[in-house]
């Protein structure tokens, strides 16, 4: 047996430390593992173009989609797959479909790599940020399959099928469309018809003043008027952004969108602010909104413990089991009421956009595949498939004659046709997304409506927020 | 009889070093890397920047935010979980009524306490969140039932809505599920002290207290010292980042009053698209675990006491 004696702890420690050191220049080769290629895969051949191939899709070659697996889950797309398999059925078995809740994780190692899917549906928690991948040049421009004609009318354009504002939220400040927005979301005050008829014996307030007292008779029957997602008080401007456009016209908001210095000074978003705060001091919102997250709060609005919640019209889909508790739930949305006759946008003015990105990352294999499937989704058929499954609009404008459509959803068609042109829809929440959840929500409209800061503490604290986000350069910046 | 050690040595250890050196020390070095480039982790286009990450991170409000509860939770955190922990070992071992025949022994019913106190263990950090998250719903949670059934109708916090209790709140989740396992560490730890000790201890009239910190605590100093460090770095680390991520509001809120590093680096790769950034986030990190590693063993530096 060999002695140790000249063999210290100490020894082997330093031993192992230059070890590490030797490692080090192995690294700059390893470190390839997180960044290697950039060249992309091989692409796949094209196809025939022909009347019923616009996109010139390879018939025969494998398509691989992934899918969030949201609330909306994946069996729509399952649907729209098996319609592409029938379109060109030499693909059965190639086109592969996985539905997951963690896109980045997932998808960000196929990204650095060089080989991600055909088509993804990036939304969720782990969203892949959209400024990023559009500067880094990872996706594919959709104006092929906007240009492409539309499966049900081969004399129309997709472009043409689509709700307005649809295409122009896919773009990131140039021509080319990056994005394909797929479900169609309306924001608003949400509300049930026959609580608000049995507690506060009223419709749903036009105007301010009416939301007040409406609030007001609420509060002595012991029901409070609003209550909100405290845990994620960024679902305060679903009703208040739309709100501040009323007012002040939809230049606020694109003021607003584009950082401009002072945006927030607007006398239209104090006169909101303070509307909202109005709320706040009179004790209408629900004791321990602040505290609440999203289902806890919907829980407590369906329960009947709160007249509005702001919302967007997946609620109907999430809270459902709640709602169906009370067959007579009727639920609607309300645009936001008026605050004063001098109001720039008339009544009606709501907040509408698109959900569900869809992407075709530039690197794919197969682009012209991964766009004629969402030539499918966007067909008719598909769209009244995905209305009926998970009742919530798609970006297909129309297509929903001789569907009976839940309460809800019917509410937000109908608020849709009311609203006519004046939909707005402000992108701080697609383009700066920590801006807007983190700073904006957290940091300012949660700590105001906890009455914890006033509308002109919230005010300055966003205008400085917004000043920051222009003046740091890591934050790629957009305009409209 | 020393030719050929280092090759008889090298060779048994060659393949561990070698995990070792590409599952450990190249994730460190890549981190510590990726740290001076503008990296998106969204694409492998990306270049050096030098010191850039580093100097914006003096200027970041938020990272010092971060830093502050951070540091907060490794302050408190180990010092509250391993004194509960002492004193319920302490409690079940030793601080009981003294009975005939044994010298010492634990309260009555010591053998259940045990069990409960490891139960919370047995839950995983995700469900533990989510009770607590139940409980402290201000607005149907058993916090604030209690409060209304015994007449404090006044007294309903917000809990995690308050930036003034959030990070309070999280603490006291996170103390809850971990002081168990310490219970029963020590509990362990106690077990082996010989009870000679004590004898001669109570024989010179020493009372339960004087016991503790002249006996046990000494006794049991080189497992405070272990303990103290595994907490520190749950404090730092996943643990800490699983609670906030799933309990706070925003998460991190309100008002960065929870924000913490890991959940600040998690926030910058997956939400904003800034890994590179990130990584020197986690390069800070790293260096507040390793300060804090340094000054617990030099503070711990004991005599071994063998016995």
């Amino acid at each position: 047996m060999g002695s140790t004696s000249d063999f210290s702890r100490r020894d082997l420690i330093k031993r192992a430390a230059a070890l590490g050191i030797v490692t080090v220049p192995a690294m700059s080769a390893l470190s390839a593992c997180a960044s290697s290629g950039d060249g992309g895969g091989e692409k796949v051949e094209k196809g025939q173009k022909s009347a019923k191939n616009p996109l010139a899709v390879n018939d025969s070659a494998a398509l691989d989609v992934v899918i969030f697996d949201g609330g909306f889950g994946d069996k729509y797309a399952k649907d729209a797959q098996a319609e592409y398999v029938a379109a060109f059925p030499k693909t059965k078995g190639k086109v592969k479909l996985a539905s997951t809740q963690k896109i980045q994780s997932t998808l960000q190692p196929r990204f650095n790599g060089g080989n991600p899917p055909d088509l993804v549906d990036n939304s969720g928690a782990e969203q892949m940020d959209f400024g990023t991948l559009v500067s880094k040049n990872q996706l594919a421009d959709l104006t092929p399959l906007l240009d492409a004609p539309s499966i049900d009318d081969p004399d129309k354009k997709v472009r043409d099928t689509l709700r307005p504002g649809v295409v122009e939220m896919g773009q990131f400040g140039g021509k080319e469309t990056w994005i394909m927005y797929y479900a169609y979301t309306v924001y608003g005050v949400w509300y049930s018809k026959t609580n608000l008829q049995k507690v506060a014996d009223a419709e749903y307030p036009k105007t301010w003043d009416e939301m007040l007292a409406v609030c007001e008779k609420a509060k002595k029957k012991g029901v409070a008027g609003w209550t909100y997602p405290g845990k994620y008080p960024y679902y305060l401007p679903f009703s208040l952004y739309p709100f501040i456009a009323k007012i002040g016209g939809e230049e606020v908001l694109r003021k607003i969108d584009n950082l401009e210095p002072n945006a927030w000074k607007d006398p239209a978003v104090k006169a909101a602010f303070d509307a909202y705060y109005e709320l706040y001091k009179k004790g209408y919102i629900l004791k321990g909104s602040p505290g609440l997250d999203h289902l806890q709060s919907q829980k407590a609005w369906a329960e009947g413990k709160a007249l509005f919640i702001p919302n967007g019209s997946w609620v109907e889909n999430e809270s459902a089991k709640q709602i169906e508790k009370n067959p007579d739930f009727q639920l609607s949305v309300g645009a936001p009421s008026s605050l004063s006759s001098s109001d720039k946008m008339p009544f009606g003015t709501i907040w509408a956009s698109g959900g569900e990105p869809y992407i075709v990352p530039r690197q794919a294999k197969n682009v012209p595949g991964g766009m004629e499937m969402l030539r499918i989704m966007l067909s008719k058929k598909s769209s009244q498939n995905f209305i009926k499954q998970v009742s919530s609009l798609t970006s297909l404008n129309g297509g929903t004659e001789g569907l009976k459509l839940p309460p809800g959803l019917a509410s937000a068609q109908q608020a849709l046709e009311q609203a006519g042109k004046n939909i707005v829809n402000p992108r701080l929440q697609d383009w700066y997304v920590a801006l807007q959840k983190e700073k904006i929500g957290v940091g300012a409209l949660g700590e105001m409506m906890a009455g914890r800061m006033t509308p002109d503490e919230a005010i300055t604290k966003i205008q400085k927020y917004a000043d920051e986000t222009r003046e740091d350069s890591s934050v790629k910046k957009y305009k409209r | 009889m020393q030719h050929g050690k280092y090759r008889f040595i090298v060779g048994f250890l060659v393949i561990p070093l070698a995990i070792y050196a590409i599952f450990v020390i190249s994730p460190f070095v890549q981190a510590i890397y990726y740290s001076f480039t503008d990296w998106t982790g969204l694409s492998s286009d990306m270049k050096m920047v030098g010191f850039d990450n580093y100097t914006r991170l003096f200027k970041d409000s938020v990272f010092w935010a971060a830093v502050g509860n951070s540091v907060t939770l490794l302050l408190l955190l180990p010092v509250v979980t391993l004194s509960l922990g002492l004193f319920f070992a302490f409690m079940l071992n030793v601080g009981g009524r003294r009975r005939k025949k044994a010298v010492i022994g634990g309260v009555r019913g010591s053998g259940t306490y045990k069990i409960l106190y490891f139960f919370p263990q047995v839950l995983s950090i995700p469900i533990v969140a989510l009770l607590f998250q139940f409980a402290y719903n201000p607005e149907s949670g058993a916090l604030n039932a209690f409060f209304k059934a015994i007449g404090l109708d006044n007294v309903q916090p917000d809990w995690l809505g308050d930036p003034q209790l959030a990070l309070w709140c999280i603490m006291g989740a996170m103390i809850w599920a971990n002081v168990g396992f310490y219970v029963v560490l020590f509990s362990a730890g106690m077990s082996s002290i010989p009870k000679d000790f004590y004898e001669a201890a109570l024989l010179d009239g020493a009372n339960r207290f004087n016991t503790f910190f002249r006996i046990t605590l000494p006794l049991l100093w080189d497992t405070v010292q272990t303990g103290w460090i595994y907490m520190g770095i749950l404090a730092l680390d996943v643990s800490a980042f699983a609670f906030v991520q799933i309990m706070s509001v925003g998460p991190g809120g309100p008002d960065y009053s929870t924000e913490v590093l890991p959940l600040y680096v998690y926030q910058k790769t997956f939400r904003d698209g800034q890994a590179g950034y990130a990584t020197s986030i986690g390069v800070s990190l790293l260096i507040v675990t390793l300060i804090f590693s340094a000054i617990v063993m030099r503070l711990g530096r004991r005599e071994r006491l063998e016995f």
